[in-house]
């Protein structure tokens, strides 16, 4: 193990759902990611995630020169160098594979963004969703759990629709209740998994408007890949998706380390 | 060089006092046999002094049961009386005081608000007041009389002092009624001369903070803003605000800022969010950001207010406020508002029940950005019902925000 480098800088991403890590080289390539439930102690998935990525890459901790920490967690991580908000470092993350002006949606466990950014990749704008799960994975999760369905099985289903249940209401509880009318009506699981990934949807599509080229990230798109099929259908636009998209918000927290700009305001 | 740590305002301590005086008179008012007029914060209570009644304000009520957050225990016991979650939570939370008997003066030693013997209104500002001010002339038996101002009002013209003007003095004669006593002319053009020297010095308690870095924030107009709303009118309130001008005019000269290292200053759009003021006014200290300037503080500059022609200045006065206003002034007034306070971003807060007063329904975040390009944000929340907000959401927006702004 060659210990002088320390040219290695860490970004972590506590979200509301799930930690993300990811450790990066001076040249910004991915040397470890590492996931796990956020849990209730912060701190200590946050070591955890640090520890099992330093395990992956070979590293000690000594070698990583910086870290930064994102999400909801951000301010729960002891060993950090500094800490910015999601939005800044979906848009880092992003902004690293496509190097334009674009318009980001990333949806996570608990809230949905748009984010603006022009093609210097300053932000010049962002939306979150309102206090409410309407376009979110909790929406998701509470779908699959009223159809006594494995999470990971949702994605699957959708692609093998072959219509469209309908679900009018704004609110996940609503939204459930409908699902449990169509249920009783006969309807096919898979439409009506279809029919919750268009809600999704159209929640995010009532959010904001889309300035440029659409760049999905986040954890639901990477278990749902079908959701950005059903985005480049509603907003009638081509829909990029980073390697990665779980981690595009740590990716961006260990650009921001690398770049010595780890704090809203120094 | 580290980070002095915010001061509070002096004149502060004077000002609690001149409050807590208030409230104590109020209470005492009908045991001395004096008639309590209930009036909207916006409403003609410079009349309702002139006539020698003690004046109380629900909405400053209203503000005070946010502040404390009692609102949010309270709001409840409103709604299961028919009072709906999405209406004014200012009217839900005072009257959810009321049926339950509890409400912040009780921490004064006071027996609480005291009984109206008359209610006045001004639906300059929404129709909720009205609604609000007849739930207690039902229960108490009590008139509830008032003005009805015209909304979406472009020009102050003479016409609209004619027939807002007419309203007022129609009030008296009701007024007198309950007072017993003959209204005075001169009394009330003291009074109005008063109010005016009120709003003059708030005005430069306000315009303090057009200056780099800003003496005070939209948190401390919040709070200091107590006796333009229930004591203009009165002596007390001039010589608070003198007090105050003077030791903002000292922190101007001597250069110390309301937030340490200020970087950026931000226009406050909307209500305030009376149950977090204090945790937001820290998160702003941390961001190293100023909220120098709001439409919430501004509303109480009555420039027009002209003791020689009382009743229509008072007219003209109180269809100027911004909330009653066009969409076309708005918009105008914010121009202005960004210009004179060199502001870098506009937050909008919607407040859930307070349609009237969130300003961002109707695409103006949007149109002032295309208009003079700077950025904008929208939070989510609520002037006292907190079942409404989400403070990490809200929390995070800023945060962001302050990102951007260092971006850009």
């Amino acid at each position: 193990m060659d210990l002088s480098n320390r040219d290695y800088f860490c970004g972590i991403d506590i979200g509301a759902s799930a930690a993300k890590l990811v450790l990066i080289d001076g040249q910004g390539r991915a040397a470890a990611r590492a996931v796990r439930r956020s849990g209730l102690d912060y701190a200590r998935t946050a070591e955890a995630c640090l520890q099992e990525g330093l395990e992956k890459a070979g590293l000690a901790r000594e070698q990583v020169a910086a870290a930064c920490s994102t999400g909801y967690g951000r301010d729960n991580v002891p060993w950090v160098d500094g800490k910015m908000t999601e939005i800044a470092c979906h848009g880092r993350g992003a902004f690293f594979h496509f190097h334009r002006a674009m318009t980001i949606i990333d949806i996570g466990a608990q809230d949905s963004k748009v984010i603006h950014l022009d093609q210097e990749g300053r932000r010049v704008g962002f939306k979150m969703n309102r206090k409410c799960a309407a376009g979110t994975g909790a929406f998701l999760e509470e779908i699959a759990y009223r159809l006594d369905l494995p999470l990971a099985e949702l994605n699957g289903l959708a692609e093998a629709a072959t219509r469209e249940v309908s679900l009018g209401s704004f609110c996940t509880v609503f939204a459930a209740t409908e699902v449990l009318e169509k249920i009783r009506a006969g309807q096919k699981v898979q439409d009506i998994v279809k029919g919750a990934f268009r809600s999704v949807v159209k929640r995010i599509a009532e959010m904001d408007i889309v300035r440029a080229e659409l760049v999905m990230t986040g954890g639901v798109v990477a278990h749902n890949p079908y959701l950005a099929k059903l985005v480049e259908e509603s907003f009638q636009t081509r829909v990029v998706v980073p390697p990665e998209p779980q981690f595009t918000g740590a990716l961006g927290a260990a650009l921001f380390a690398r770049q010595g700009k780890q704090r809203t305001v120094p | 060089m580290a980070d002095a740590p915010r001061r509070d305002l002096e004149s502060t301590k004077t000002m609690k006092s001149v409050m807590g005086d208030y409230f104590t008179e109020l209470c005492q008012g009908p045991e001395r046999g004096t008639k309590t007029a209930w009036c909207t914060s916006v409403g003609p209570a410079e009349l309702l002094y002139a006539m020698g009644f003690n004046v109380f304000f629900p909405e400053n009520h209203g503000a005070m049961l946010g502040a404390s957050r009692m609102a949010t225990d309270l709001i409840p016991a409103a709604n299961a009386l028919g009072y709906s979650p999405d209406i004014c939570s200012y009217l839900t939370s005072d009257i959810g005081s009321y049926l339950k008997n509890e409400s912040p003066i009780q921490k004064m030693n006071l027996p609480g608000p005291p009984r109206a013997d008359v209610l006045v209104f001004n639906t300059n500002q929404c129709r909720d007041v009205k609604d609000w001010f007849q739930f207690y002339a039902r229960e108490w038996n009590v008139p509830c009389i008032g003005i009805h101002t015209p909304r979406s009002i472009g020009q102050i013209d003479e016409q609209l002092a004619d027939y807002i003007g007419a309203q007022i003095e129609s009030l008296i004669e009701p007024l007198e009624r309950v007072s017993g006593e003959k209204f005075d002319p001169d009394r009330l053009r003291q009074v109005v001369a008063l109010s005016r020297q009120c709003t003059e010095l708030w005005k430069q308690v306000l315009l303090a903070a057009a200056n780099r870095p800003a003496p005070l924030t939209f948190f401390d107009g919040t709070i200091q803003m107590g006796p333009a709303v229930v004591l203009r009118g009165t002596r007390q309130a001039v010589d608070y605000y003198q007090l105050l001008v003077d030791e903002l005019n000292q922190r101007v000269a001597q250069g110390v800022g309301a937030v340490a290292g200020e970087r950026f200053r931000i226009y406050w759009e909307g209500m305030p969010i009376w149950g977090k003021l204090s945790s937001l006014a820290k998160q702003f200290v941390e961001l190293k950001t100023a909220v120098v300037a709001s439409t919430y503080c501004n509303s109480w500059i009555f420039d027009a207010l002209d003791p020689a022609d009382p009743f229509r200045s008072m007219a003209r006065a109180y269809s100027s406020i911004f909330i009653c206003r066009s969409e076309e002034y708005k918009e105008q007034y914010i121009k202005q508002m960004v210009e004179e306070y060199q502001v870098d971003g506009i937050l909008y807060h919607d407040a859930k029940t307070c349609p009237n007063n969130s300003n961002c329904r109707y695409e103006m975040p949007q149109r002032l950005q295309r208009q003079f390009g700077k950025p904008y944000l929208v939070i989510n929340g609520d002037l006292n019902d907190l079942r409404l907000y989400s403070e990490e959401q809200a929390r995070t927006n800023i945060e962001a925000f302050a990102e951007q702004l260092a971006e850009t």
